[in-house]
């Protein structure tokens, strides 16, 4: 039986996939101890962006009605005394805009909108928010975390603003509240990132560049010139590819559990079922881009073009609400940001298969279309 | 050395772009004879090769392997076939061992031919050596050990001793001619060393520019020498590459740096 295993050639395939990887100290940097780094270098040591636009959730409806004047909360008067202009966004919300301008460090825009508590919670998670104000009894609360710099610059901000224009809203009538909502500091917003930028890169250099450089050196030409499956071929390293991931995923998450004690809320199937599908849809697009090129320099420049763009658009390290508003639906649409925004609403806001079904089945079919269409085009030699 | 041809060649041609690689070429193999394909780089050897091997489909004409056409018997010819290309690059981080056994994983061929074959190539002592780390003609033993794994019937080697130091070149030699005297493998082998196709060849093809030339045993190709209207100057000592000169007007070493 053993005997038999071993002389097979998936079995045979798999281990060679196995023993380049291990051998390969660039793939073990890369793939495991650089993204660990980049989470304890991140997470520990954020440093500060320049920001131009920052969210603020108002909790309950009563602080920013249909008109700041129509309240008699002490935000509303500041909204109105400062000439805040009122407009709907896309999805029909209505918002307060207030613009700082700054000749030296640049313009603020404060975007104020009402929220509930609980679906303030969500997008500052989500890192949609920068900062929840509450008002009660006469007393402004800002809850952050205070861990977040993003966070505490857009309090010290306001409340200085607050503290010195229009109807002044005086210190002692100011309240800071940590947030210590587990899923709400950037570590809980990075690591989810930094899980599905694995993946991707992981697919991408360890699928797509794996093939073109065999294609480059002949080798698969040499390979397909034996009785073996051109499937056990591309299912070994697949296969091999999605195991690293996991070992990864696991390893980065172990060193995040251990070092920020971050945790998975949500369900860890539909954690397992996204993550699937992630590697799929990467390994279907890694296919695809290497199906026709024997060209490594080719391969390179097609692999950045790919990734490159997802690595600084789909919100890996920050918000991707910090671009235009016209650009987010696009963004939304790349699977990178579909597979991040997955893992950290399951990891963060407790989310389960209800949540993530949607972006699990539209990853599996990305995977599957590109998949179907590198097939049609693959170039064995 | 008779009987049914076990590849068959019938006017085939091959066309990229604008190049004829290939102008109506017939060849006939029988069992166990061993062809040098001889001619400069351009002459459309490769090409010729790599249409028996089934990776070019040739425009017009027809080939046989073992009586069969590539077209819907690629599975049982794969397992006919045995192969080493001009460059071949395998993995560089498996061991010699770990690469046998990994190319018979694809003929489903156990441990036993794997030693086998170690010990037909030299390389024993290389076993646990990185692929990386092999010279080159260590290396080229590697190729040949795996192209004859699985017992071909027919092996295809391009151009397997170019760039090998004399030494290297030899040890290859001397391996495919024990092959030769132990198998009943047709091997076809694309060069430009004369010296490589009279050691190791029983039947020669010349080819230029896409065409036969000329085709037979060594004896009867230095014997119409003597037929031809202009003779080498020293007809004591006369060689293929003399014969060449003799047809083409070309050295056979100079031509190879005619593309």
């Amino acid at each position: 039986m053993m005997q038999r295993i071993s002389n097979s050639q998936l079995y045979q395939l798999i281990l060679t996939n196995i023993r380049e990887l291990i051998r390969e100290p660039g793939v073990l940097f890369w793939g495991i101890v650089f993204p660990i780094l980049m989470s304890l270098g991140l997470g520990v040591a954020f440093t500060k962006k320049k920001d131009v636009i920052t969210r603020i959730a108002v909790i309950g409806e009563h602080h920013l009605v249909k008109e700041p004047a129509d309240s008699a909360s002490a935000l509303a008067s500041f909204l109105l005394a400062n000439k805040s202009v009122t407009e709907k966004d896309k999805s029909g919300n209505q918002i307060h805009k207030l613009t700082v301008p700054d000749d030296k460090l640049g313009n603020t825009t404060f975007i104020f909108q009402s929220f509930e508590w609980k679906e303030a919670m969500v997008l500052l998670k989500r890192g949609n928010l920068n900062l929840v104000m509450d008002e009660k009894n006469g007393m402004v609360q800002y809850h952050f975390d205070p861990m977040n710099p993003d966070a505490q610059l857009t309090y010290l901000k306001l409340s200085k603003l607050l503290g010195s224009t229009g109807p002044v809203v005086k210190e002692a009538n100011t309240e800071v509240k940590p947030l210590t909502v587990s899923g709400s500091r950037y570590i809980d917003f990075l690591v989810p990132g930094l899980i599905a930028m694995g993946v991707m890169m992981s697919c991408m250099w360890g699928v797509s560049y794996a093939i073109i450089e065999r294609r480059s050196k002949k080798l698969l030409r040499r390979m397909v010139a034996t009785p073996m499956k051109r499937s056990n071929f591309l299912l070994a390293m697949i296969t091999v590819r999605v195991m690293m991931n996991f070992v990864e995923a696991g390893l980065l998450f172990l060193f995040a559990w251990l070092a920020f004690n971050i945790t998975i809320q949500g369900s860890v199937a539909a954690l397992f079922a996204l993550f699937i599908a992630g590697n799929f849809a990467f390994a279907g697009i890694a296919i695809f881009m290497s199906s026709h090129t024997a060209k490594t320099e080719v391969g390179n420049g097609l692999i950045n073009a790919v990734s490159m763009p997802m690595m600084v658009l789909s919100g890996v390290f920050f918000s991707y609400h910090n671009f235009p508003e016209w650009s987010i639906p696009a963004i939304q649409k790349f699977p990178l940001t579909m597979l991040a925004d997955g893992i950290r609403s399951i990891m963060t806001e407790g989310a389960g298969f209800a949540e993530t079904a949607l972006p699990i089945a539209i990853l599996g079919s990305i995977g599957f279309v590109f998949f179907v269409a590198g097939m049609k085009m693959f170039r064995w030699h | 050395m008779s009987g049914t041809p076990v590849i068959e060649v019938r006017n085939v041609h091959k066309s990229f772009k604008t190049v004829q690689a290939v102008r109506g070429i017939d060849l006939c193999i029988p069992p166990g004879r061993f062809v040098a394909i001889l001619g400069p780089n351009g002459a459309g050897k490769t090409t010729l090769v790599e249409m028996i091997e089934g990776i070019q489909q040739p425009d017009q004409g027809d080939i046989f392997i073992d009586g069969k056409t590539w077209k819907g018997n690629e599975k049982y010819l794969r397992n006919l076939i045995g192969l080493s290309l001009q460059e071949t690059h395998f993995i560089d981080k498996l061991n010699v061992w770990e690469t046998l056994r990994l190319f018979a994983s694809f003929f489903n061929i156990g441990r036993e031919r794997c030693e086998e074959v170690l010990r037909l190539i030299a390389l024993e002592e290389k076993r646990k050596s990185w692929v990386v780390n092999l010279s080159g003609g260590q290396r080229q033993r590697l190729a040949l050990g795996i192209a004859i794994l699985n017992n071909p019937k027919v092996l295809l080697l391009d151009e397997p001793t170019t760039g090998l130091d004399p030494n290297a070149r030899r040890e290859i030699w001397a391996i495919l001619l024990r092959l030769k005297e132990q198998s009943g493998t047709s091997l076809i082998l694309t060069t430009h060393y004369m010296e490589e196709a009279e050691q190791l060849c029983d039947y020669i093809v010349i080819i230029d520019q896409g065409k036969i030339l000329k085709e037979g045993t060594i004896t009867d190709l230095l014997g119409e020498i003597q037929d031809l209207p202009v003779k080498p100057l020293d007809t004591r000592k006369i060689t293929l590459d003399d014969l060449f000169i003799t047809l083409t007007g070309r050295h056979l070493d100079d031509a190879t740096h005619i593309k």
